[in-house]
C-alpha cells in the first residue's frame, strides 16, 4: 500500500449549515458551463415544440402589442412621441421592456418551477436564473431584428430617423437590463420559497410597472404634464433604461446620463442583494418549498 | 482493490462529523413569520436559534410533543476511497434525509460533511429529462445535470447507448420511450459517469428481471473495477449483501450500527426482535389495539415449523363501533406479505358497543418456512375505510425445523416461504 500517502487528502468541498456570507462561485458557475448552455438550448428547443407557428410567436406578440399601444395610446389617447412614427416608437420600447420582463419573471419563480430537480441533485443553482437570462436574449434578438426590419421600412418611406452615435452602448444597456432582472428575480425567488402570496403579486405587479417605466410614453412627457408624480418615474431605474434604449435606437428624448449612473448603482446593490438572499434560500429551501 | 481495508485509515474521501437535521412538522407556513422574527431576533443579539434547543428524536409511531423533530442526530462517518457502503435502515430511520445532504440537496442543521471527490447522485434516474428532446439530447443533458462536461459525455456516448439498448430509438424524443426504456436510458448515462463518488438510491428496484442483472453487473463493476466509492441505499438486503462490504445502519436518525456487511443486516431483521410482544397504553378516543401477545411453540418467539402458534389482540373501543374490522398480515424480513387473515363486522358482529375485547387467532400448524417473520396489523371500520390503528413490523419471530430431519438436503433458509402439504403418488408405467 502506499505509505507516502498518509496526510489526510485535500478537501474537494465541504457541506456546512450556512454558505459563507457572500458567495458566487464563479469557479464552480464556470466548471458546470456546459450545464448552462446544454439548458439554454434545451429551453430554446423546446419552448415551440408541438406548436403550429413555431418561432414565430416570437414577433406576434410585440408586433401585436405594439399596434394595440399604439391605437390605444397614440392615436386614441393622443400621447406625442414627436418625429417618431408612433408604432416605432413602441415597438423599440416593447422590445426592451420585454427583455427585463422576461428575466424578471422568469427567474422569480426559480426555485419553485425548478423544485423537483433540485430535490435530486446537485449543481450550483444559479445556473438556472442564468439560464433564463441567457436564453432570453435570443428571444431578444430575434425581436430586435424584426424592430430594425421596421425600422428600415420606415427609413425608405421617409421618416427622420438616425441612429445616435451612443448605438455601440446599446448592448451595455441590454446587460445592465438583464442584471437587473437577475437581481430582482433571484431575491423574489428566494421570498418566494417561503411566502407564496409573492408570486401572485409579481403576475399584476409587472403589467403595473410597465406603467411607471416610461415604456408607452417619453420621460420629458410625463414631467411637463403631471411634475408632482414624476418623482415616481425618476426614482424607476427601469424608466431610465428605456429611455437610455430608446435614445440610442431612435435618437429621441435625452440620454439621462445622471439617471444611468443611478441605474448601475441600483443594479449593483440590487445583484449582490439578490445573490446574498439566493444563497441564503438555495441551502435548504427544498425543506420548505 | 486488494489494500482497501489498508487504505480505510488514510484515504478518506467522506468524512460526516455531527450532522443533524431538523424539520419542522405540521402545516409549513403557518407560524413561518413569526419564528423567522424570532430566530432574527435572536440572531441580532448573537444568540442561538431558540427552535434548535427544542426537537424530538424522529421516532414516527408515536406523537410528540413538539413541532420540531430530528430526522438525524450526531452522525459521524468515514468513508474511504474505493469504498461500497450500503445504508440500510426501516422507513423513516434517516436514509433519505442523509442522502439529501450527502448529495447536497439540503444543508445540515448542524455539523459538516467534506469531500474529497465530485459527487454524482442518483436520487431519481431520469431526473432532468425532458421529454421533448431526444434520446441523445437527454443523454447529454442528464450527463451534464450530473456534473459532467459534454467532452466527457461525448467520450463514453456509444458506451451508454450501446448499454441502455435503445439505439433503434436515440434520435426520437423520449415522451415516445416505453417506461422500460426511459429507466434503461437514465440509468446507463448515470452508471457511465464517473465521478469519485457515487450515491444510488433504490435504482435497481426499477426494469425488468434481465436489467435489473445488468444493472447490478454494472454497479459491481463500478464498485469493484474502476475502485470509485459508492453509497448505496436500498431495502432489498440481498443486492447490498452482493454489493456492499459495509453498511450504516440508521434508527429513529441515529447510527444503529456501522461496520461489515453482514453483521449489519443481521442487525437490521434483528431490530425490534426483542420486543417479543406488543403494548401501547396510550390514551385515545378512537379504538387501539393496546396488546398483541403472541405465543410461538417454543420460547423466546421461536417456532417450530408445523406447530400450533396463537395471537392474541386486546381492543380497547372507547366507543361503539359498527363495521370494526381486524386484520393482520405475517409478513418476512424483506416486508412482503406472507399470511392474510381478517375479521370483519358485516361478517360476524364484533365489537358494536364499547368495551375492551380480546381476539385470539390460532393457527393449527403453521407451516411458514424458516425465517424470520413479523407481524402487519390494521384495525379499520370497513364501511367508512377510516383506520384506527397499524403497527408494522411487530412481534418478530423466528421459524426452525428442529424436528424435521431432511436426511440428503439440509434446510437452506430462503428455499421457500411456505410449505403446503401435499400428497404424492407415485407408480410405475
Amino acid at each position: 500500500m502506499n505509505q507516502t500517502n498518509k496526510q489526510q487528502p485535500d478537501w474537494l468541498f465541504e457541506i456546512t449549515p450556512k454558505n459563507k456570507f457572500f458567495s458566487l462561485n464563479l469557479k464552480e458557475v464556470w466548471r458546470y458551463r456546459d450545464l448552462l448552455s446544454l439548458f439554454v438550448k434545451r429551453d430554446i428547443v423546446t419552448v415551440y415544440k408541438q406548436t403550429v407557428l413555431g418561432p414565430l410567436w416570437y414577433l406576434i406578440q410585440p408586433l401585436f402589442t405594439s399596434i394595440t399601444f399604439t391605437i390605444v395610446f397614440n392615436n386614441l389617447a393622443g400621447i406625442s412621441t414627436g418625429v417618431v412614427p408612433s408604432f416605432l416608437f413602441n415597438l423599440a420600447s416593447i422590445t426592451v421592456w420585454n427583455y427585463f420582463t422576461a428575466c424578471f419573471t422568469g427567474t422569480s419563480n426559480t426555485f419553485v418551477s425548478n423544485a423537483g430537480i433540485f430535490g435530486k441533485v446537485y449543481f450550483p443553482r444559479i445556473i438556472a436564473p442564468l439560464t433564463t437570462v441567457i436564453s432570453n436574449l435570443l428571444k431578444f434578438g430575434i425581436q430586435l431584428f424584426i424592430f430594425f426590419v421596421f425600422y428600415a421600412y420606415f427609413y425608405w418611406k421617409g421618416a427622420p430617423l438616425h441612429f445616435n452615435w451612443a448605438i455601440p452602448f446599446f448592448p451595455f444597456t441590454v446587460i445592465v437590463m438583464g442584471v437587473l432582472g437577475l437581481g430582482l428575480g433571484m431575491i423574489i425567488s428566494s421570498l418566494v420559497t417561503k411566502y407564496r402570496d409573492l408570486s401572485y403579486l409579481i403576475g399584476f405587479g409587472v403589467q403595473l410597472l410597465m406603467y411607471v417605466s416610461a415604456v408607452i410614453y417619453p420621460m420629458a412627457l410625463i414631467e411637463e404634464k403631471i411634475p408632482e408624480y414624476a418623482w415616481i418615474i425618476q426614482y424607476n431605474p427601469l424608466a431610465y433604461i428605456v429611455e437610455t434604449s430608446r435614445y440610442m435606437l431612435l435618437g429621441v428624448g435625452e440620454l439621462p446620463l445622471g439617471g444611468m449612473l443611478y441605474t448601475l448603482i441600483f443594479t449593483f446593490c440590487i445583484f449582490i442583494f439578490g445573490v446574498l438572499l439566493f444563497n441564503r434560500t438555495e441551502k435548504s429551501f427544498i425543506d420548505t418549498v | 482493490m486488494p489494500h482497501n481495508s489498508q487504505l480505510t485509515t488514510h484515504n478518506v474521501i467522506i468524512k460526516a462529523e455531527n450532522i443533524s437535521k431538523q424539520y419542522r412538522l405540521g402545516k409549513v407556513g403557518t407560524g413561518t413569520i413569526k419564528h423567522d422574527l424570532n430566530r432574527w431576533w435572536h440572531s441580532i443579539r448573537g444568540k442561538e436559534d431558540p427552535y434548535l434547543k427544542i426537537g424530538e428524536t424522529n421516532d414516527r409511531s408515536t406523537k410528540g410533543e413538539s413541532d420540531y423533530v430530528w430526522a438525524l442526530q450526531d452522525i459521524n462517518f468515514e468513508i474511504a476511497k474505493g469504498e461500497v457502503v450500503g445504508i440500510i435502515g426501516k422507513n423513516g430511520a434517516g436514509k433519505s434525509t442523509l442522502l439529501k445532504i450527502l448529495s447536497r440537496v439540503t444543508s445540515p442543521t448542524t455539523g459538516s460533511v467534506k469531500f474529497g471527490g465530485r459527487v454524482a447522485s442518483l436520487l431519481e434516474v431520469g431526473t432532468g429529462f425532458n421529454g421533448e428532446m431526444t434520446g441523445r439530447e437527454n443523454i447529454f443533458l442528464n450527463g451534464a445535470i450530473l456534473g459532467m462536461t459534454k467532452k466527457e459525455i461525448a467520450s463514453k456516448l456509444d458506451e451508454i447507448i450501446e448499454f441502455s439498448g435503445c439505439e433503434r430509438y436515440i434520435d426520437t424524443p423520449v415522451k415516445r420511450y416505453s417506461s422500460g426504456m426511459y429507466v434503461r436510458l437514465a440509468f446507463a448515462v448515470a452508471a457511465f459517469l464517473e465521478p469519485e463518488i457515487l450515491i444510488v438510491d433504490e435504482v435497481l428496484a426499477v426494469g425488468d428481471a434481465e436489467f435489473q442483472k445488468k444493472a447490478i453487473g454494472k454497479m459491481q463493476d463500478i464498485s469493484r473495477g474502476e475502485g470509485r466509492t459508492v453509497l448505496f441505499v436500498s431495502h432489498d438486503m440481498n443486492a447490498i449483501s452482493v454489493l456492499t462490504n459495509k453498511v450504516i445502519l440508521l434508527k429513529n436518525g441515529y447510527i444503529y450500527y456501522e461496520g461489515n456487511t453482514d453483521e449489519g443486516i443481521k442487525k437490521y431483521f434483528n431490530e425490534g426482535t426483542n420486543e417479543l410482544n406488543y403494548f401501547n397504553n396510550e390514551i385515545s378516543v378512537a379504538p387501539k389495539i393496546t396488546s398483541i401477545i403472541l405465543e410461538t411453540s417454543l420460547p423466546g418467539n421461536v417456532h417450530e415449523f408445523g406447530n400450533e402458534m396463537k395471537v392474541e389482540f386486546t381492543i380497547n373501543c372507547p366507543i361503539d363501533v359498527e363495521n370494526l374490522a381486524l386484520s393482520f398480515q405475517i409478513i418476512d424480513e424483506f416486508e412482503n406479505p406472507i399470511i392474510h387473515t381478517w375479521q370483519i363486522d358485516s361478517e360476524h358482529k364484533i365489537s358494536r358497543e364499547k368495551g375492551v375485547y380480546k381476539f385470539s387467532c390460532k393457527f393449527e400448524k403453521l407451516r411458514l418456512y424458516i425465517g424470520i417473520y413479523s407481524f402487519r396489523v390494521y384495525l379499520s371500520e370497513s364501511k367508512t375505510k377510516e383506520r384506527f390503528d397499524y403497527i408494522n413490523s411487530t412481534c418478530n419471530f423466528k421459524v426452525e425445523m428442529m424436528k424435521n430431519i431432511r436426511s440428503d438436503y439440509k434446510w437452506e433458509p430462503g428455499a421457500s416461504k411456505y410449505i403446503e402439504d401435499s400428497r404424492w403418488e407415485i407408480v410405475k408405467v
